[in-house]
């Protein structure tokens, strides 16, 4: 009756099959996750977020008891259709470049009167303890399904962030002298069983763009897009990513408009 | 509260195909967290679906059910526009209920 556990063996089995050859072993090894994957098909569990997230949307919440029907995605008060697609964009009444998870924060925060801390404390869930706000991206993101990424750099604020994600994904640091374009820089990379889309060019960058938020059926758990950057600067050691910061945003801007004209399938399924 | 669960049920020649994804931690009571300390067992131990309250699944799970559940199954003697009902109950005697209609 769970699938998870079934195809987990199934996995094994062709691991096992497939060990006398190595480069049959490895291209097994991506079929047998892409077969993983088909074996759910439609059935997302990121679902499950998109539908408590709809329901954050909709319901007045918060001390002014108000729903998020005013909140401006960038296309206009409450419109969410393909909104998702063109974030990051410049906001006039915040005078910053925002992303869709610190267009939230900012929503919930200054419409329905949440503290921004207690938001933050949240931002990543695990297992009981819920997040609104992965909920309610799954919710917004799933909106602009067959939408095209159509990010912009008219604003000159938008070109600075763009700049500034650009400058950061090159940026070798840390106590592995790291940086983003060491694995994402080069295509055909893998850590472990996971291969590495090549971020610089319009392929790679299309297909991981379009596919986060997505729900990962080894944490259990939906995960955005700011939680892949901030885990990305756990994996090569700098220091933690703030939620919702410049360069956070920059290498969002950076990666979306790489990805101009995918079409957007998030929430996706991930292994 | 539980969180809603994700129940589509398709008429397919004479069987009804029924597929129902349900939001649950599935806690096996084996897990430590950071302190050390043993997180209770929280699953869920019994499910059933009903068509116009006839029975046409009823199981009882334990704690090698996977987190978020997917569970599918078939079951004959059903029209378009039948009301399908599933019900899950846990160990901490949380229950959730929701309705589909078969398309």
């Amino acid at each position: 009756m769970s699938m998870i556990r079934c195809t987990t063996l199934v996995s094994l089995a062709v691991l096992i099959v497939s060990s006398p050859a190595t480069l049959r072993a490895e291209t097994s090894t991506v079929d047998a996750i892409a077969e993983y994957h088909a074996m759910f098909g439609d059935e997302n569990p990121a679902e499950l977020w998109q539908l408590r997230g709809k329901n954050l949307w909709e319901q007045p919440r918060g001390p002014k008891n108000v729903a998020l029907s005013k909140c401006d995605l960038g296309l206009g008060a409450g419109v969410i259709d393909g909104a998702y697609a063109q974030l990051p964009r410049w906001f006039d009444d915040t005078q910053r470049v925002q992303d869709l998870e610190s267009r939230l924060v900012f929503c919930m925060v200054t419409l329905q009167g949440f503290a921004e801390e207690r938001l933050l404390k949240t931002r990543f869930g695990d297992g009981p303890k819920k997040s609104e706000l992965e909920a309610l991206t799954a919710y917004l993101v799933a909106a602009s399904r067959g939408h095209k990424v159509a990010v912009s750099l008219t604003h000159p604020a938008e070109q600075a962030a763009y700049d500034l994600g650009r400058g950061a994904f090159f940026y070798r640091a840390g106590p592995h002298d790291f940086a983003c374009a060491t694995c994402h820089g080069e295509a055909g990379k893998r850590i472990r069983l996971q291969v590495l889309p090549k971020l610089t060019e319009v392929e790679g960058a299309r297909s991981a763009y379009t596919s986060w938020p997505a729900y990962r059926v080894s944490q259990g758990e939906l995960r955005t897009m700011e939680w892949r950057l901030a885990d990305c600067f756990r994996q090569q050691r700098l220091p933690q990513l703030k939620y919702g910061s410049e360069i956070a945003i920059g290498l969002t801007m950076f990666l979306a408009k790489n990805a101009n004209g995918g079409v957007m399938t998030a929430p996706a399924i991930k292994r | 509260m539980a969180d809603p669960m994700r129940i589509r049920a398709m008429l397919i020649g004479d069987l009804v195909e029924v597929k129902v994804l349900m939001a649950h931690d599935m806690e096996t009571g084996q897990r430590k967290d950071v302190d050390g300390n043993t997180v209770p067992a929280h699953y869920i131990v019994s499910i059933g679906a009903t068509c116009n309250g006839r029975t046409v699944l009823s199981a009882q799970w334990g704690p090698s059910i996977a987190k978020n559940p997917f569970l599918s199954f078939r079951f004959r003697h059903a029209k378009k526009g039948d009301k399908l009902t599933v019900t899950w109950t846990d160990t901490g005697g949380d229950t959730r209920t929701d309705e589909v209609a078969i398309g």
